[in-house]
C-alpha cells in the first residue's frame, strides 16, 4: 500500500487538487471562489502533464548543456582549435580532438519535452479564462451589486419577469 | 446543492483514481520506459532538435517550430483575452455607477527613485529572456510578461496616467496586433516562398546572411518569439489596466 | 496557392480580424467590410479544399503544418491538417453560416453593441477560425487550443450583451471550462498510454498494442466525452445553454446557436471513428444501450421545457438541446447483436450517416430560425410569443423564411429536416431501437405544436397599435407594411433556400457521408 501511494504520489496530488477545485467551482456561492476553484482545477491538470515527463532522478532538463556544441552538427564542422574551445571550462581532455561526428543526445537523460511545451499552451490557456472571467465579474458586480450567486439568480429572475 | 456536488466531486475524483491504479497499465511517477516516454516522437525531439534546428533548448524548439502552429494559436488566445476584457469591461466617459477611485497620496519618492533603477534592467532582462530562450528556459511568452510587468511596475510606483502617458490603450492595442502579424507574417512568408505554412526552413532565401536552412529555422524562431513577446507585454499591460480600474483607465491603484 | 487551401482558410480570417481590430480604431467603417471579406475568403478556401478531396483518390488530404511531414518524420512531430468528406462539408457550413450571420448583423452590432464594433467583429472572425480550426485539425492538443480560442471568443461576445448575458456567459465559463479541461485531462491519459498526439498516430498505438482493455484508455474515453458533452449540451450537461444562448446580443446568438454545438458533435463523431475506431467504441464499450435511452430522455425533455416558454429564444434554445439528442442518439444506434472486432461498420451506418447529415442541416434550420426570430424581435418589439401578433402582414417575407424553418423542424418534405429525421428513424428501425424512433416522431408533434402556435399568432393576430422606436404613434391600415432591410433578409432568405437545397441534395451528401464512413471502416484511414 505504501509502495502503490509513494510510486504514484503524483497522481495523487493532482487528483485531490483537481477534486478540490471542482467542489469550489460546483459548490460555491461566491463568483470569486468559483474563479479560485476553477484555477486551482486547471493548475491540477498542468501539474499532471509536467510530472509525467519525468524520467528518473537523474535525467536534466530538456535543454542541451553548453549550448549544445558538442551536439550540433554545425560546430562539429567548424575546426577543432578554433577560439571558441578553448573557453569550454567543463571540457577538460575529452572534447579537445577534431569532432567529425557530433554526438547523439541521449534520450535518458534529458527530460520529456512535449509535456513541457504543452503546458506552456496551457497555462497561458488558463490566464486568458481567469481574465476573462474577472472582466466579466467586474461587470456583474457593476450592474448588479452582488457577487453571490443566490442573490444574483434572484435579481436576475426579477429582470426576465419585466 | 452541496451534498451533490460532494457526491459528483467524490464519484469523479474515484474514476480519476481508476485510471490510474492499476500497475500494469499506468506508468509510475518517474520512469523513463513509460510509452509516452519512449514514443518515437519524443526520442527525435531530443535526438534530432539540434540536427533541424541548430537550438540546444527542445523545449523552444517544439514549441516555436515543430508545434510552431499551436503557439500562434495560442498568442491568438492572449489577444482574444485582451479584446474580449477590453469589449467587456471598458466603460467610455463617465457613465456608470460608481466614483472614479483615484490615489490621495503623492507617490513615495522612495519608491519611485528605485523604480527608476530597477525599470531599465527588469527590461533589460525581458529582452535576454527572449533572446537566450534558445539556450537557456525562456523565450516569447516569459519575456514578454517580464516586459509587462515593467509597465505595470510604473502604474504601480506613480500612477495608470503617468503610464498610459508612456503607453496609451491605443498603442498597446496595436502592439498586440503587429505580435500576431508578425507572427502569422512568418507563416505566410513559408506559403508564399512554396512551402508549407511556418515551413521557416525555406525563408534562407530571403533572410539576409543566412545560409542554412537550420540557420533559417533557428532565426525563424527567435523571429516569432519577438511576435509573441508584443502581444504578451501589451495585453499584460491592457488587461492590467483595464481590470484596476473596473472599465474606466483613469485613476486606480 | 490552392493547395495551402487548408491552412488559408484560417489564416484569411485571422488576418482580417486582426486588421479589423487595428484599423477599427481609427476608422469604424472598414470593420463589417474587412469581416465580410475575411469570411468570404474562408467560404471559398472551404469550398476549394473540398472539391480537393472530393477528386482526391483516397478522398482526403493530409497538411502538414510546419513541413514536418509523416514521410520524413515520425508521425507526430508536428501538427497535422486533415480534410476528408465529413468535415469538409462542416467546413463550408462553417463558413457560410458566419458570412450570413455578418451580414445581417449590419444592423445589431452598432445597436447593442455601440462603441464596439471593431472588436465585436474581430471577436466574431476570431469565433468563425476557432471553429473552423476545430473541423480540420488531425492533433489532438490542436484541437483543444481552438476549442479555447472559439470558447474564449463565444464568452466575450455573449459578456458585451445586456445585464442578463453576463451573469449566463459567467456561468457558461464555469461549465466550459470544466468541458475543455476534461478533454485536455483525458488526451493527457491517451499520451501517457499511447505516446502520441495525432489522432492517426493514437489510433494506431491502440489496435497496434492492443491497449483496448486497458483502464487507463477507458477512463480516456469517459473524459474526453464528458467534456465534449458538455460543450455540445448533452442533457442533463445543458443547464447552461438556455441562459448563454437566448440572453446573448442578437447576431452573437445567430452565430453561436448553429454552430458550437454542431461542430462539437463533429467533434464526438471524430473521436469515436477516427481516434478511438469503431472497433472499440462499439465494440468493446456496451453503452450503445443506454447512451440511446439518454438521448431519448434528451429529446423528450428539451421538447417538452420548450412547450412552456413565453420566451421565443429560449424556446429555440430547448429545441437546441433536442436535436443535439438526436445528432447523439444517431451515433450510437447499432444493429442487433452490436458489432464484433472485425465487422464492418455499415451494420450502424444509417444512424452515423443521419448523424452527420443532421450536422448540416441542423445548423441551416437553427440559422434560419434564429435569423428570423432576430428580424421577427425587431419587428415586434419584444421576444415573447404573444407579441407576435400581426407579424404576417409587417413583414411577410421574414415570416415566410420562418415558416420554412418551421417546416424543416417539424421534418416536412422537401426541406432538409424531413430528410434527417428519414435517415435517423430508418437507423432506428435497423438497429431495432423503437424508442428512438417513437421520441424522435413524439419530437416533430411537439414542434409542430409549438410553431403552429407561433404562425397563430403572426397570421391571426390583430396588429397592435404600438408606438415605434421613435415614440411616435403609427397608424397601421390593413396594407400596412414595414419590411425588414435587406442586410437582414438577404441572408435569411439564403438560409431558407438553402434548407431547401439540402433537402433536395440529400442523396449526395448522404453519399459523401457512406464514402467517408466507409473508409473508416476500412480501419485507420478515417
Amino acid at each position: 500500500m505504501e509502495e502503490f501511494i509513494h510510486s504514484r504520489f503524483n497522481y495523487w496530488i493532482y487528483v485531490i487538487l483537481m477534486m478540490i477545485g471542482l467542489w469550489g467551482m460546483i459548490s460555491k456561492n461566491n463568483l470569486i471562489k468559483k474563479l479560485i476553484g476553477m484555477s486551482i482545477f486547471q493548475t491540477a491538470i498542468i501539474l499532471f502533464y509536467v510530472s509525467i515527463a519525468v524520467k528518473s532522478e537523474t535525467a536534466n532538463i530538456p535543454i542541451l548543456p553548453h549550448h549544445g556544441h558538442d551536439f550540433s552538427p554545425k560546430v562539429a564542422l567548424a575546426h577543432a582549435d578554433s577560439p571558441y574551445h578553448e573557453e569550454d571550462h567543463g571540457d577538460h581532455n575529452g572534447h579537445h580532438t577534431h569532432v567529425e561526428t557530433p554526438k547523439v543526445p541521449d534520450p535518458d537523460g534529458y527530460a520529456n519535452p512535449l509535456p513541457h511545451v504543452l503546458m506552456l499552451t496551457a497555462i497561458v490557456v488558463g490566464v486568458a479564462t481567469l481574465g476573462l472571467a474577472l472582466a466579466i465579474t467586474q461587470k456583474i458586480y457593476r450592474e448588479y451589486g452582488t457577487l453571490e450567486e443566490d442573490e444574483l439568480l434572484e435579481k436576475v429572475r426579477a429582470d426576465d419577469h419585466d | 446543492m452541496k451534498k451533490l456536488s460532494g457526491i459528483i466531486v467524490l464519484i469523479v475524483g474515484l474514476l480519476l483514481l481508476y485510471g490510474v491504479s492499476d500497475p500494469d497499465d499506468f506508468p509510475s511517477w518517474g520512469t523513463p520506459d513509460s510509452p509516452a516516454n519512449k514514443s518515437p516522437v519524443s526520442q527525435y525531439f531530443i535526438t534530432d532538435t539540434i540536427v533541424d534546428t541548430e537550438v540546444p533548448n527542445m523545449v523552444t524548439a517544439v514549441l516555436a517550430d515543430y508545434r510552431g502552429y499551436d503557439t500562434m494559436f495560442e498568442t491568438v488566445v492572449i489577444f482574444v483575452a485582451g479584446l474580449g476584457i477590453f469589449s467587456v469591461v471598458r466603460v467610455f466617459g463617465h457613465s456608470g455607477s460608481g466614483r472614479v477611485v483615484t490615489a490621495d497620496t503623492k507617490p513615495d519618492m522612495i519608491i519611485t527613485n528605485t523604480c527608476r533603477l530597477l525599470i531599465p534592467v527588469i527590461q533589460l532582462f525581458a529582452l535576454y529572456v527572449l533572446a537566450h530562450g534558445h539556450s537557456s528556459p525562456g523565450g516569447g511568452f516569459q519575456g514578454g510578461v517580464i516586459l509587462g510587468a515593467s509597465f505595470i511596475l510604473v502604474a504601480l510606483a506613480w500612477d495608470l496616467d503617468t503610464a498610459l502617458k508612456r503607453f496609451s490603450e491605443k498603442q498597446a492595442i496595436i502592439c498586440a496586433g503587429i505580435g500576431i502579424l508578425i507572427y502569422a507574417g512568418f507563416g505566410l512568408a513559408s506559403v508564399f516562398l512554396g512551402e508549407e505554412f511556418l515551413n521557416y526552413g525555406i525563408i534562407h532565401r530571403i533572410l539576409p546572411g543566412v545560409d542554412s536552412p537550420e540557420m533559417a529555422r533557428y532565426y525563424g524562431m527567435l523571429g516569432v518569439e519577438i511576435g509573441v513577446m508584443f502581444t504578451v507585454a501589451s495585453v499584460m499591460f491592457l488587461i492590467y489596466g483595464l481590470l484596476a480600474t473596473r472599465g474606466r483607465m483613469t485613476g486606480g491603484l | 496557392m490552392i493547395e495551402h487551401a487548408p491552412v488559408l482558410l484560417m489564416v484569411v480570417p485571422l488576418f482580417a480580424a486582426v486588421f479589423c481590430a487595428l484599423l477599427g480604431l481609427r476608422w469604424k467603417v472598414v470593420c463589417l467590410p474587412l469581416t465580410i471579406i475575411g469570411l468570404g475568403g474562408a467560404l471559398y478556401f472551404t469550398i476549394i479544399a473540398f472539391l480537393q478531396v472530393s477528386a482526391s483518390p483516397d478522398h482526403q488530404i493530409s497538411y502538414f503544418l510546419g513541413g514536418w511531414n509523416a514521410s520524413d518524420f515520425p508521425r507526430g512531430v508536428g501538427i497535422e491538417y486533415r480534410v476528408d468528406l465529413l468535415n469538409g462539408m462542416v467546413l463550408i457550413v462553417i463558413a457560410a453560416v458566419a458570412l450570413l450571420v455578418a451580414i445581417f448583423s449590419k444592423q445589431f452590432v452598432p445597436r447593442e453593441t455601440p462603441g464596439k464594433e471593431p472588436q465585436y467583429y474581430a471577436l466574431f472572425l476570431l469565433l468563425a477560425v476557432g471553429l473552423m480550426g476545430m473541423t480540420i485539425t488531425a492533433d489532438a492538443f490542436n484541437l483543444y487550443v481552438l476549442l479555447e480560442v472559439s470558447s474564449l471568443t463565444s464568452y466575450a461576445l455573449i459578456a458585451m450583451g445586456s445585464r442578463r448575458a453576463s451573469v449566463a456567459a459567467f456561468q457558461y465559463i464555469i461549465m466550459g471550462t470544466i468541458g475543455a479541461s476534461f478533454y485536455l485531462l483525458g488526451v493527457g491519459y491517451l499520451y501517457i498510454k499511447t505516446g502520441s498526439l495525432n489522432m492517426q498516430g493514437i489510433h494506431d498505438t491502440l489496435i497496434g498494442e492492443g491497449l483496448h482493455d486497458s483502464p487507463a484508455v477507458y477512463v480516456a474515453f469517459l473524459l474526453i466525452f464528458v467534456g465534449v458533452w458538455i460543450k455540445l449540451a448533452f442533457f442533463p450537461l445543458s443547464a447552461w445553454l438556455p441562459n448563454a444562448y437566448s440572453r446573448a446580443p442578437t447576431a452573437t446568438g445567430c452565430i453561436i446557436a448553429p454552430l458550437m454545438t454542431k461542430v462539437s458533435v463533429y467533434i464526438m463523431l471524430r473521436i469515436m471513428l477516427t481516434v478511438f475506431g469503431p472497433e472499440y467504441v462499439y465494440g468493446e464499450l456496451s453503452w450503445a444501450g443506454p447512451m440511446v435511452w439518454v438521448a431519448v430522455v434528451a429529446i423528450i425533455a428539451g421538447s417538452i421545457l420548450a412547450l412552456g416558454q413565453k420566451d421565443l429564444r429560449r424556446m429555440l434554445t430547448y429545441l437546441i438541446i433536442a436535436e443535439v439528442g438526436y445528432m447523439v442518439g444517431g451515433a450510437w444506434l447499432l444493429a442487433p447483436g452490436g458489432m464484433a472486432r472485425g465487422e464492418s461498420l455499415y451494420s450502424t451506418a444509417t444512424g452515423l450517416v443521419g448523424t452527420g447529415y443532421h450536422i448540416i442541416s441542423d445548423a441551416a434550420m437553427t440559422l434560419c430560425l434564429f435569423l428570423a426570430v432576430g428580424a421577427m424581435i425587431v419587428k415586434a418589439g419584444s421576444s415573447r410569443i404573444e407579441d407576435m401578433k400581426g407579424l404576417f402582414r409587417k413583414c411577410p417575407v421574414t415570416m415566410a423564411c420562418f415558416v420554412v424553418g418551421a417546416l424543416a423542424m417539424i421534418g416536412v418534405p422537401p426541406t432538409c429536416g424531413f430528410f434527417s429525421k428519414w435517415y435517423l428513424i430508418s437507423g432506428a428501425f435497423e438497429a431495432g431501437r423503437w424508442e428512438f424512433a417513437a421520441a424522435l416522431l413524439v419530437s416533430s408533434l411537439v414542434n409542430a405544436v409549438l410553431f403552429f402556435r407561433i404562425i397563430e399568432f403572426a397570421y391571426f393576430g390583430k396588429l397592435p397599435e404600438v408606438d415605434d422606436a421613435h415614440g411616435h404613434h403609427q397608424h397601421h391600415d390593413e396594407g400596412g407594411m414595414e419590411e425588414n432591410p435587406p442586410s437582414m433578409l438577404v441572408p435569411l432568405v439564403l438560409a431558407s433556400v438553402a434548407l431547401i437545397a439540402i433537402g433536395l441534395f440529400n442523396k449526395e451528401i448522404a453519399g459523401y457521408l457512406s464514402q467517408f464512413l466507409n473508409t473508416v471502416a476500412m480501419g485507420g484511414q478515417g
